[in-house]
């Protein structure tokens, strides 16, 4: 641990899930393909003019809704002049005049702590176009190039790296839940770039921030926060704070360190100015109202739902509001009647890892909630002990057929307690001389009556109904 | 000889059967040959344009001509840039597939100033575009080649691209109609930008009516091109009436009155008397026409606020000519070499010149004082003309300070000449979006000189009709470039 204060910020790159592109009218999704979901607007052809897709305006606003960002009047955008192969135009449509939205405020909970992060601002714009590089030569592949993008800006509001890590991770979450974006790291489409600075806990003034661009996966923003503190720290240790330069880096995965790329006096200038193509949009009052109504719940809220009204352990409903998918399901299957505490059980134990195993989403898993029941409420009525109910839960996965059809009469437990008392009396009017025995102390015979029990029901007998009884009986 | 004829003349001929289109097409071909000979108007003939069916459509079978900045699908197209001087495009600018939507047929592109940034017509990369009235004149620019071709006959009209004036000077220049619609009127999509904000597609003519009508056809929403707004409700050709009694129109007395230049030469004064005997013409058609005062300040403004917004504008526009997806590859070791390799041997020095403006003013540490207070300043421009336009229903001035100059006159270098204003008021009109159309009124020294009719947004017919009938009542009407008046 450094004996500094480390000051944080983030700046998060997320694309957008749409049909088409931000300002083109290209098909947005992957392709394995390269170049195949591509138009001229795409690749700067002399003469092309951007269009502006509706649906990924109302997603940023979405999200700057969520983010509790003040919004723009106007909708419109702004060039960012610079040079690059992968960006064809030589400008990014972008929005700095104007960001969707400005001075957000989240709150995060670190699990013994609550941390309020300040959003600086959240803007729409495009995403440039990939490059692949060779020894050779390097491609260019345009599927990317204009996909929408929103990128978040947190003020220096964080002071660690488990803080940076844990807001990555709500506000994922919250483009999952919102169904705005897979927001998939190993899909390269969420990028980060991190800014880092240390500094004594008393002093007024932050110290030198340092760049980390396009840090690419979370365990990768915690490294490289921890590193660049470490480098920071020990500079200024020995006395050599003036070394720390105001610079970008990147971070070398191989070496878990940070590489100097340039400094800022090199920044460029982006020459923002407004683009003209696309008119100013006013945002009315409608609209937003609109897509407030359809935020969903959000995880935090679901989980402390699940922990207050349903009963579970903060351990399961933290590990079921990790995905969206995960918490439509559980509350799918609560909707239906299910005890909450199996249900989760099942979720978390049993079938969370019966995805992970064949790499599916729950979305592809065989046993929907509906089916899942027809499990769950025999188990309940005891028609099928908890053994049991593991064995049809796997059969039918094997399967692929539905649970019931593995519930019948030979199977299933006799719980019914009239007839149970029947088969119990009559067996007990055929063993006299063993009650007496059981009376004078061989207590260890209740468990001869419940087996006499078992054989003439062929194992069939709800156990724990059939001890109920006799123990009454043998009172 | 049939192409000095116009629109509506031609469709009858064409729909009596008195001509086919293949005819006039082959007549139009030939002439084009003719003209690149002696003026150098083109970048390409085409060689087997497509064919046309004859309709109840004015401009089906009629040949016609389109500026280089516009893309076409499988024909050159090279904004007269050697950065793009192999580019054939694999689509057309919806402009252009209106037009062949309604049967005209494209004959030839055109030759321009560099990107349309210049008004010469003498720095296309295929060199210097020559007036076909005296060919050791300019055309004025940047639609030098479209306005030389209507001009000579080659057929009634051409499209052209206007963004400081490049329809307006040289239809005046060459003795034509050049109409700039309504900023937003006819889709950009697939026009090679300059500076977006101010660029509009237009059409050159020998008729207001031809104007209305290639217009008329071209305009529309696109959604390819957010800009656009609906006009469906507008019918240029069928609002030209004539009928202009009780209008009101208004000049601005700093620049029209010759009082206001300390030494002006014999045909500056010839030009100014003669717009001044053009609005006697008006009046007598009792239209009413009033000089207005506007702040000098304003004025001395207009060319610094338009070299600003345009440079700046163009600087990014034109930041996609890397050679890298298209045009010549440039030769380097790493990209940025290849980058700068490509641009230094493809762009004129004029238009580099401009990029390095552009560029300055776009600068954090300048955009405020230029570019940002051009934009202002831009605002303050339109709003005195949009106040004017409460009280007269356009505005009508002379197009520069006369005739076209020599071609060896060519200078493009900002100058502070007490006519600068004049020569460049026409900027006006980009910077409101305004609609505006120049029209032959008159000759001096046996060059063609012009008058602009300029109106409110959206007041396009209006603008249109008081060009129509002060066109129907002077002799410049579809009239064709005189061989051998040279001096």
């Amino acid at each position: 641990m450094s004996k500094y204060k480390a000051v944080i910020g983030l700046e998060m790159h997320c694309e957008l899930k749409s049909n088409s592109k931000v300002f083109s009218q290209a098909k947005n999704s992957y392709s394995e393909i390269p170049n195949s979901n591509v138009s001229p607007v795409d690749m700067a052809f002399p003469g092309i003019l951007p269009t502006i897709n509706k649906e990924s305006v109302r997603e940023a606003l979405l999200m700057s809704l969520v983010l509790n960002c003040t919004q723009p009047e106007y909708v419109y955008f702004d060039r960012k002049n610079y040079y690059y192969p992968d960006l064809p135009k030589g400008y990014q449509i972008t929005q700095m005049h104007a960001p969707i939205g400005v001075n957000g405020k989240v709150t995060i909970d670190m699990g013994t702590y609550k941390k309020e992060v300040l959003i600086h601002d959240i803007h729409l714009e495009e995403d440039s176009a990939s490059l692949d590089h060779y020894s050779l030569a390097s491609l260019i592949n345009y599927n990317r190039a204009g996909v929408p993008l929103l990128e978040l800006v947190t003020e220096p509001c964080l002071n660690s790296a488990s803080e940076a890590v844990a807001f990555l991770e709500y506000i994922r979450r919250v483009y999952q839940y919102c169904g705005i974006s897979d927001a998939d790291t190993k899909m390269g489409q969420i990028r980060c770039d991190v800014n880092v600075s240390i500094m004594n806990e008393d002093d007024k003034e932050l110290g030198t921030k340092v760049e980390i661009k396009n840090v690419n996966s979370f365990s990768n923003v915690y490294d490289t926060i921890n590193y660049e503190i470490k480098r920071q720290s020990e500079l200024k240790d020995s006395g050599k704070y003036n070394e720390v330069e105001q610079e970008t880096r990147r971070f070398d995965e191989e070496s878990g360190t940070t590489i100097r790329m340039r400094s800022k006096v090199d920044a460029i200038d982006y020459k923002y100015f407004v683009e003209p193509n696309i008119p100013k949009y006013k945002i009315s009052n409608e609209w937003l109202e609109e897509i407030k109504k359809s935020i969903p719940v959000l995880p935090q809220e679901r989980k402390e739902k699940y922990i207050n009204e349903l009963g579970l352990k903060e351990y399961d409903a933290n590990i079921i509001i990790k995905e969206k998918d995960y918490a439509d399901y559980f509350e799918e299957c609560v909707k239906l009647g299910m005890d909450a505490k199996i249900a989760a059980n099942y979720l978390t134990v049993n079938i969370i890892a019966y995805i992970n195993k064949e790499d599916i989403t729950l979305k592809e898993f065989y046993l929907t909630p509906i089916l899942l029941n027809q499990i769950i409420s025999e188990l309940n009525k005891g028609t099928i002990s908890s053994k049991q109910a593991k064995e049809i839960f796997n059969k039918s996965l094997e399967e692929k057929k539905e649970p019931k059809t593995y519930i019948t009469k030979e199977n299933t437990q006799i719980s019914d307690k009239e007839e149970l008392d029947k088969i119990i009396i009559n067996i007990l009017d055929n063993n006299q001389k063993q009650i007496i025995d059981y009376h004078n102390g061989k207590t260890n015979l209740f468990d001869y009556f419940v087996g006499q029990v078992m054989k003439e029901t062929k194992g069939k007998a709800n156990p724990s109904l059939v001890k109920e009884i006799l123990s009454k009986k043998l009172q | 000889m049939n192409l000095n004829k116009s629109i509506e003349e031609l469709h009858e001929l064409l729909i009596n059967n008195k001509i086919t289109s293949n005819e006039l097409v082959e007549e139009s071909l030939k002439k084009s040959k003719e003209i690149e000979a002696k003026c150098n108007a083109f970048v390409t003939i085409i060689d087997n344009p497509k064919k046309s069916v004859i309709s109840d459509n004015l401009l089906s079978g009629i040949p016609f001509g389109v500026k280089d900045n516009y893309s076409t699908k499988g024909i050159l197209s090279t904004g007269s840039s050697n950065t793009l001087k192999d580019y054939v495009p694999f689509f057309s600018a919806t402009a252009v597939l209106k037009l062949e939507e309604a049967g005209a047929v494209m004959v030839n592109k055109t030759a321009m100033d560099e990107f349309g940034m210049g008004g010469s017509g003498t720095t296309c990369h295929t060199g210097a575009v020559k007036n076909p009235w005296n060919l050791n004149r300019m055309c004025g620019g940047s639609s030098a080649g479209s306005a030389a071709a209507v001009a000579s006959g080659v057929y009634p009209f051409a499209l052209g691209s206007d963004t400081g004036d490049s329809i307006r000077k040289p239809a005046a220049y060459c003795g034509i109609v050049g109409y700039k619609p309504t900023y937003g009127m006819i889709s950009r999509y697939g026009l090679f930008p300059f500076a977006s904000s101010l660029d509009t597609c237009g059409c050159l003519t020998r008729s207001v009516k031809d104007a209305a009508i290639v217009v008329d056809a071209m305009k529309g929403l696109d959604e390819k091109d957010l800009t656009t707004w609906d006009s469906s409700k507008i019918n240029l050709y069928n609002s030209l009436n004539g009928n202009v009694k009780g209008k009101k129109l208004f000049y601005i007395k700093e620049l029209a009155n010759i009082e206001s230049y300390k030494n002006p030469n014999e045909e500056l004064i010839k030009h100014l008397d003669n717009f001044h005997k053009t609005l006697n013409i008006l009046k007598d058609m009792d239209v009413e026409i009033e000089e207005v005062s506007i702040d000098t300040n304003l004025l001395n403004a207009l060319p610094s606020v338009y070299t600003c917004i345009s440079s700046a504008e163009a600087t990014s526009n034109m930041s996609n000519l890397t050679g890298i997806i298209f045009g010549p590859r440039g030769e380097g070791e790493t990209v940025e070499e290849m980058m700068k390799d490509h641009r230094t041997k493809g762009f004129s020095p004029l238009i580099k010149r401009r990029f390095i403006i552009g560029s300055y003013i776009l600068q954090k540490e300048n955009q405020e004082r230029y570019f940002v207070n051009a934009l202002r300043v831009r605002r303050l421009i339109v709003d005195t003309i949009k106040d004017l336009f409460k009280k007269y229903d356009a505005l009508i001035m002379p197009v520069g300070s006369g005739i076209a100059p020599y071609l060896d006159d060519d200078n493009d270098m900002i100058d502070n000449k007490e006519t600068r204003v004049l020569e460049e008021h026409l900027q006006i009109g980009n910077f409101g979006g305004f609609p505006s159309i120049t029209i032959p009124n008159g000759f001096i020294n046996n060059m063609p000189v012009g008058i602009n009719i300029t109106g409110n947004c959206y007041d396009d017919a209006n603008v249109l009709n008081i060009a129509y009938a002060l066109e129907n009542k002077m002799e410049y009407k579809n009239q064709i470039a005189k061989e051998g008046l040279n001096e």
